[in-house]
């Protein structure tokens, strides 16, 4: 099986989109390493803009990810609502 | 009227607006004036409005994203700077990674910056045009902030004033250089192929992902900035790989085989460059956070595995030299600190021999190699060093014509003989560390005959200041060589033991604590 991951720096914004992940995709594991941390999740993950906003408590756009990302591996796709990883 | 009036674009339709629509067909010169170089490596393209961006990232977001970053960055820099950051350190041992960084990666980030704005240039699609002029002004940005963090630390410490000066010249230092001379002298696919495939989304992580984490753990806030807020670009540039990859072996059944020896060699040439890499995990951190070995596993072998079975089904195969890269995850860095220790004389940063806690460390993740062929080795220098005789070898390394590593690789099955392959060209020898080196040049070998080996040049008598007399009898080769690399002996290189920086880092330290 092969794993899709992202990685953010570990601070306020990536808690509350970390926690969203988690909250979307039951199989996401997040691991934490100095200074960030990884989420990996078997083959897809979606992020999803509404969850995250209502971790964050405002409004988000998907895009801000940007600003907080380590790295990331699989396929990508973003949308105004999703932003997906998958190898499938 | 029954209108429905939309009051704002979605995220595809604006990107299709502000990328490919603005795009045009051009009606007085011909296309193959304009772009001419689209043909001669052998790739086919025949729709490039099939590329899009994943990200569907428009300029206009890039910059105010871009920006972000930048403000992020430089208050992280300042605040490190401006409360003696330097002094939070583990271990100004520590910096000598940041030496080797700011000589050999940095100028690349440059050189990458040149090599994207010919692809935005040159490219015919605007998609992969706006994405390539994205890319090489973070190639920029990367360099900018390097220099700047990098700054701070060259004010108290030896061996980061003449980067630029050493990239061109120190004879490690062409491993990385020859490495981007090579993409940038290619074709354009090959050179996207090779930055933004092989380089990009097979290897970086391994640089600035757990090497950065390692800043991180060292407490090198500004490194930590820097490279974090880099690899968020380099994400980007991965997906740029990734897709132009698929892109490519779309368009055309005939962009197979061109784009296969692109990923063996690519895949070659970096695994090779993090040679460096390997030994800054394992031996030039104070503190630790993963081996080369477990990153390696991470994001080698099963993020590249991963990556190598979803482009499986183009009939990409995984890379050659694969299976050699996994065997020597036990050997590499262990291999590449010995000879760094050797030739610790010659180089531009101070190197020394790991520590009997280090060397328990290094056990305990490398259990069945290290004791067995490396240990024994570091207790023999350091024997020496307490007798008095650190060890400095004063001749020079043979180099391997296309990786211009020095050839001190094993072979894949065997860790007690060197790795030795050559071939004839022209009636001249060459000589390589591996099969995966002498297959690059059994290509072009009319590329590579050309390499400028540190080596060779100094036996030629090319690396001296113009003011030497070879013939003299107390002509001293050596530090007439590090004359012309403007290295000072023992303020930036030798043993860390006896340097000035460890010297005046406990100075430092000691007045930080006390009055």
């Amino acid at each position: 099986m092969a794993t899709v991951f992202i990685a953010l720096q570990k601070n306020e914004e990536s808690r509350a989109i970390v926690d969203a992940i988690l909250a979307d995709n039951p199989q996401a594991t997040a691991n934490n390493e100095p200074a960030m941390v990884k989420v990996d999740a078997p083959e897809r993950m979606v992020i999803r803009r509404e969850t995250v906003e209502q971790e964050i408590g405002r409004d988000f756009d998907l895009q801000e990810i940007h600003v907080n990302l380590v790295t990331l591996s699989g396929n990508v796709d973003q949308t105004d609502d999703e932003f997906t990883l998958s190898w499938v | 009227m029954d209108t429905k009036v939309k009051t704002r674009l979605n995220l595809r339709e604006r990107y299709n607006l502000m990328t490919r629509d603005l795009d045009w067909e051009p009606s007085y010169q011909s296309i193959k004036d304009i772009f001419p170089f689209l043909e001669y490596e052998g790739i086919k393209v025949h729709d490039w409005d099939k590329f899009e961006d994943p990200f569907r990232m428009t300029m206009s977001a890039y910059w105010k994203y871009q920006a972000e970053k930048e403000r992020k960055l430089y208050a992280i820099i300042d605040a490190f700077a401006q409360n003696n950051g330097h002094l939070t350190l583990t271990d100004a041992r520590y910096l000598n990674t940041i030496k080797l960084f700011l000589t050999g990666v940095t100028p690349l980030e440059y050189m990458s910056g040149h090599g994207f704005t010919h692809l935005g240039r040159h490219f015919k699609g605007a998609g992969p045009k706006v994405a390539c002029q994205m890319q090489a002004l973070d190639e920029l940005r990367h360099a900018q902030t390097q220099l700047h963090a990098v700054s701070n630390y060259n004010k108290y410490y030896n061996g980061f004033q003449e980067w630029r000066h050493w990239h061109d010249r120190v004879w490690y230092l062409s491993v990385p250089k020859s490495f981007f001379d090579d993409a940038a002298t290619s074709g354009p696919f090959e050179y996207i192929l090779s930055i933004s495939f092989a380089f990009e989304y097979v290897l970086t992580n391994l640089l600035f992902v757990p090497f950065i984490s390692g800043a991180a753990y060292n407490g090198d806030m500004s490194a930590m900035a820097f490279g974090f807020s880099a690899q968020s670009d380099e994400a980007r540039h991965m997906t740029l790989g990734l897709s132009v990859i698929k892109f490519l072996l779309e368009q055309d059944p005939d962009n197979l085989p061109i784009i296969q020896r692109w990923i063996d060699k690519w895949f070659w040439r970096g695994y090779r460059v993090l040679t460096l890499v390997a030994m800054m995990m394992d031996y030039m951190l104070p503190k630790r956070v993963m081996s080369w070995k477990e990153a390696w596993e991470v994001y080698g072998e099963e993020n590249g595995g991963a990556l190598f079975r979803d482009l499986g089904r183009y009939g990409v195969k995984v890379p050659m030299g694969w299976e050699q890269a996994c065997k020597e995850k036990d050997h590499l860095s262990h291999m590449a600190w010995n000879v760094f220790y050797n030739y610790g004389g010659a180089a531009s940063f101070h190197t020394w021999a790991p520590s009997p806690q280090d060397m328990d460390w290094l056990s305990s993740k490398y259990p069945d190699t290290f004791d067995k062929h490396y240990r024994p080795l570091w207790e023999h220098y350091a024997a020496e060093q307490k007798a008095g005789r650190r060890f400095y070898n004063a001749t020079l390394p043979m180099l391997c014509q296309t990786c211009q590593v020095p050839m001190f690789f094993t072979e894949p099955d065997d860790p007690t003989k060197i790795c030795y392959r050559e071939s004839t060209y022209k009636g001249d020898k060459y000589h390589f560390c591996s099969d995966g080196c002498k297959h690059i040049f059994d290509n072009e070998p009319e590329k590579f005959i050309q390499s400028w080996l540190p080596v060779h040049q100094i036996y030629q008598g090319n690396c001296f200041p113009a003011d030497v007399d070879p013939t003299q009898p107390d002509f001293d080769a050596l530090a007439e060589v590090l004359r012309w690399y403007k290295i000072r002996p023992g303020e930036d290189n030798m043993d860390y033991a006896d340097s000035p920086d460890k010297r005046n880092f406990k100075a430092w330290r000691e007045q930080a604590t006390t009055n």
